[in-house]
């Protein structure tokens, strides 16, 4: 398997301040990554160093196995879009895109050739006389993707290039990336606090929290199998149910309890033993909870519903059980009023245990 | 940590772990304290700073020598012999015409004429930047861009009408008719000063007040002026360096025995016939120079505010 | 008339009495001063006004005598030159130095301090200090020769052909300060993420600043050179203290020659003549900018 980035023990302090710390990664070739998490997290940080815009404090960065942890930007095989998209206001699109390849004294019919193949990928032919400012977002957006596309380079990287668009937008131009990635096959590093956008566009995402790497999975598996509450908490819109209580023993099999309330957990994978008397977080998402076509043999709640939220195709109900309030997602065409009572089973198969203290997943 | 399995790929050139810790550019690019990048930026920095630092070393050294010393040649040098007899000299005996009581005379003028031009020019100023910026009439914008043009006018194309005004009202030549043409003169920046300021304020609190039933004055008063403290203080900044450092209106709007002391200070200096005492001329200067010298070192940032505030045009 | 109508007319001219009443006095000074003053000034410059002013018309005799001194065009030349001089070097100067401050230096705050303290000082001091350093006995030149160089001439203030650069060498002393200040403001204000992709792109530091900062400061450098170029027409204060337009008439500048005919020659039809001359010139900078700042954006 060959990597095309690879970050080796990399940690960066401003004075005293920690902002990442012994991070270890590897990018592997024509793989759409993506960096997820909140503000602060270090996300932006660890980009900026992979571009060489920051120095690190500690480590190795590796691009297509060469040591490029002294290198300037340009010499690291890089294109590089911002979330401002950054372009010269000055100079038409063409000057745009042109301008880093005349310094590098690259000759004219080559910087022709690489405009035409880049205003042709991303659709921008009818714009490469024109100012950014005379130029939509989305316009924009597409010509900062192209200044990087024309240096002809193996990664690419995003900071946040749709946070400045509107919704709409955004999930247009969402679509362009993705079909860009697969018609390029490079590499592609691409940060955001989105979780949608994380969850359409990766092949791989690595979440951060406070400069540390929580996941590094496939979106499906952080999806299904997050590895710690701050990751199952992360992901996920609606976000996952938290009921906190704690392990019990009822006929031999282990149960989770809760103000009273025992929950089978039957179909739970795991491989530590659930040892009674732990204290524990479950985890479920809101479409894992039913309240109709229930597994035959599931186990039955008995639920209030509290208050419901009509979101036309799905309809988000919250219930009350077990002394906690929970959401639970069912198909838009029922209505459900409130002080209605109801039978809700849980799917246990795709529900998370984690440790109270810890946080991790059992 | 998923991650951790993936450090023993076995890629072509990727082989043990060991192949990369220690090995190859780590960590801080190595960068000497010395390099050449710092040495021309701060060399340059400090070369310029030598430039602006220079007039103020040489007043301050040539002040406190003696004549003889001063005769002897070097400007540069540092005094010999520190003596502060130029100082008292030019505060207490410099000869200014027939007056022979030093810049002390001048200073106290340069007092009186400087508070109240600073409370009446920044009072008119703030209530016309308020009024502007809250209670727009018809033909208001159009009065404040003449009067912001008025700003790029020469003093000298519009002083002399000013001056027969003056004498009709027959306050020509007193204290009372100077604190008027300061007020006239200061009147753009500073209007322009509050106006932005006060336009810059959230709106919602003057609505809220207009419908609690406050008037203009009620809410000048009340609301406006307790939220203004760093603009009124930018603004006296402004109008006492102005004011203090003016010459122009010193010369042609008072009477010898009230010249601010930027005036005496001229004719102390420029005036005296046969022998020239540098050292009392100095020390004059810098006397003259302090008040707004000490304004400015006082007030740092909020200095520069000032002046990219007036600078900045809306 | 039913009762409604009348109404109406009253009310629009009482609304907001009190704001209108407390501007009155910007009203009175930007129209009967800036404004009547002005077209008095320019009105009475057409007089033979000597010691008071008198409504004698005569024509443009005022501004036919005024051509013809040699006094006024020596003045309009130095103003020429130091204006142009003046323009130039401190836009560059404290463009460069704005560019050293923005590299995010330790002691970013004393420096600006020192670069900016000469701004405070009158012109009057800035005046008589550089008089003292230039002063050819004790002064610069005088140094130099005690060190060895003994026929190096540096007197611009008894040197009638370049006393006018004395001058300029105070007033950018003075002034630089803070055209560095507004550079750097608008230096500051350049998106950060612009000179990243510049780095990514492989632009040199010198190419990117020529090429891509400085069109971008387009505003800042606009409204810098108008309040240096208002600055320059208003010079009046340095020369009367540093060389009181000598020698002789070397440094005369046309602030210099209002006054002394206003107020000291006992001709005003002169002095009105020639402020309307400065009048002109400043007329002539302002309006083509305010018509490309604000041209058809707003109407009073």
């Amino acid at each position: 398997m060959n990597n095309s980035v690879s970050i080796r023990d990399l940690s960066l302090s401003f004075g005293a301040v920690s902002v990442l710390q012994n991070l270890n990664l590897d990018i592997r070739d024509g793989e759409f990554l993506v960096l997820l998490g909140s503000s602060g997290c270090g996300k932006s940080t660890l980009l900026n160093c992979i571009a060489g815009l920051l120095e690190p404090t500690e480590g190795q960065i590796f691009i297509k196995g060469r040591n490029v942890t002294w290198e300037e930007p340009k010499d690291r095989g890089i294109g590089m879009v911002f979330q401002s998209y950054a372009l010269y206001p000055q100079m038409t699109v063409e000057k745009n895109l042109s301008f880093g390849l005349r310094v590098a004294k690259v000759p004219k019919e080559d910087i022709q050739r690489r405009i035409a193949r880049a205003a042709d990928i991303l659709q921008i032919q009818p714009l490469l006389n024109r100012k950014p400012a005379e130029l939509s977002g989305g316009q924009r957006q597409r010509v900062a993707i192209g200044r990087a596309l024309v240096r002809d380079v193996d990664v690419f990287l995003f900071d946040e290039p749709l946070s400045n668009l509107d919704a709409k937008l955004r999930s247009e131009l969402r679509v362009e990336i993705k079909r860009l990635h697969h018609s390029l096959k490079n590499t592609m590093i691409y940060v955001t606090h989105d979780q949608i956008e994380a969850l359409t566009l990766a092949d791989r995402i690595a979440i951060m929290k406070s400069g540390v790497i929580q996941q590094l999975d496939d979106p499906v598996t952080i999806y299904n199998r997050p590895v710690n509450l701050f990751v199952a908490g992360f992901i996920g819109s609606p976000s996952m149910n938290f009921l906190r209580g704690e392990l019990a023993e009822e006929g031999g099999c282990p149960v989770f309890r809760t103000h009273g309330v025992s929950f089978s957990l039957d179909g739970y994978d795991t491989a530590e033993p659930l040892m009674p008397g732990r204290k524990v977080v479950l985890g479920v998402r809101p479409e894992h909870i039913h309240v109709d076509n229930h597994k035959a043999g599931a186990e039955m709640h008995d639920a209030v519903v509290d208050i419901e939220e009509p979101m036309g195709a799905d309809n988000l109900l919250w219930l009350k059980h077990a002394g906690h309030t929970m959401s639970v997602r069912t198909g838009g065409a029922k209505r459900f009023a409130p002080g209605t009572k109801l039978q809700l089973s849980f799917d246990m198969s795709v529900a998370s245990l984690f440790d109270a203290e810890t946080e991790v997943r059992i | 940590m998923a991650n951790i399995s993936t450090l023993n790929t076995t890629a072509a050139g990727f082989d043990a772990v060991s192949e990369y810790v220690g090995s190859g550019p780590s960590g801080r690019r190595p960068r000497r304290a010395m390099s050449a990048r710092n040495i021309m930026l701060y060399g340059t920095l400090f070369v310029a700073a030598l430039y602006y630092l220079l007039p103020l070393y040489v007043m301050v050294v040539t002040s406190l020598k003696g004549m003889p010393e001063v005769r002897m040649g070097n400007i540069f040098s540092p005094p010999m012999e520190i003596t502060f007899e130029p100082w008292v000299k030019a505060w207490a005996q410099a000869c200014t015409g027939l007056n022979c009581d030093g810049l002390s005379r001048g200073f106290w003028n340069s007092v009186r004429i400087l508070i109240p031009s600073v409370v009446v020019s920044i009072a008119v100023a703030s209530v016309s930047g308020y009024a502007l910026a809250n209670w727009r009439f018809k033909g208001s914008e159009f009065f404040f861009s003449i009067l912001i043009i008025g700003a790029f006018i020469p003093y000298q194309v519009m002083i002399y009408p000013v001056v027969i005004a003056l004498r009709e009202i027959g306050v020509y030549g007193t204290l009372t008719g100077l604190v008027i043409v300061h007020t006239i003169f200061g009147m753009p920046i500073l209007t322009l000063l509050f106006r932005n300021y006060f336009a810059s304020l959230p709106v919602e609190l003057f609505k809220a007040a207009r419908i609690d039933g406050a008037g203009f004055w009620q809410i000048y008063l009340r609301i406006m002026l307790p939220m203004s403290l760093p603009i009124f203080v930018v603004a006296m900044i402004l109008q006492v360096t102005g004011i203090w450092n003016d010459f122009l209106f010193g010369v042609v709007f008072t009477r010898p025995d009230v010249y601010p002391m930027t005036v005496q200070l001229n004719n102390i200096v420029n005036s005296v016939q046969g022998v020239k005492e540098y050292n009392v001329n100095m020390a004059a200067t810098l006397l003259t120079g302090a008040v707004p010298l000490i304004v400015y070192f006082l007030s740092g940032r909020l200095f520069v505010r000032g002046i990219a505030a007036g600078a900045v045009k809306g | 008339m039913t009762g409604m109508a009348p109404a109406k007319r009253p009310n629009q001219l009482f609304r907001n009495l009190n704001a209108k009443i407390a501007s009155i006095p910007m009203i009175l000074i930007a129209v009967g001063i800036f404004l009547g003053g002005s077209l008095w000034t320019v009105v009475y410059s057409f007089t033979n006004s000597k010691l008071l002013p008198r409504a004698t018309f005569v024509g443009f005799d005022q501004f036919e005598r005024l051509w013809a001194s040699s006094r006024w065009i020596i003045s309009i030349q130095n103003l020429a030159i130091y204006g142009i001089l003046s323009l130039i070097f401190s836009m560059v100067i404290g463009f460069m130095l704005a560019a050293l401050m923005d590299q995010k230096i330790r002691f970013e705050n004393t420096f600006r301090t020192i670069f900016l303290y000469p701004f405070a000082l009158s012109f009057i001091v800035t005046g008589l200090v550089w008089q003292w350093i230039l002063n050819p006995e004790f002064g610069i030149q005088g140094i130099v020769r005690s060190m060895g160089w003994e026929s190096f001439t540096f007197d611009p203030l008894y040197n009638p052909q370049i006393v006018i650069y004395g001058i300029l060498i105070a007033a950018l002393w003075q002034g630089t300060g803070l055209v560095m200040c507004l550079m750097l403001a608008g230096l500051r204000g350049i998106d950060e993420d612009i000179w990243k992709a510049a780095r990514v792109d492989g632009i040199p530091m010198w190419r990117t600043y020529l090429f891509i900062v400085i069109p971008m400061m387009r505003p800042v450098f606009i409204t810098t050179l108008v309040i240096i170029a208002s600055g320059i027409v208003k010079v009046y204060d340095l020369v009367v203290a540093q060389t009181s337009g000598g020698p002789g008439n070397a440094s005369e500048v046309p602030a210099k020659y209002v006054y002394d005919y206003m107020f000291q020659a006992q001709n005003l039809g002169q002095g009105f003549a020639a402020s309307t001359m400065m009048l002109l010139t400043v007329a002539i900078i302002i309006i083509p900018w305010a018509y490309l700042e604000f041209g058809g954006k707003k109407r009073g």
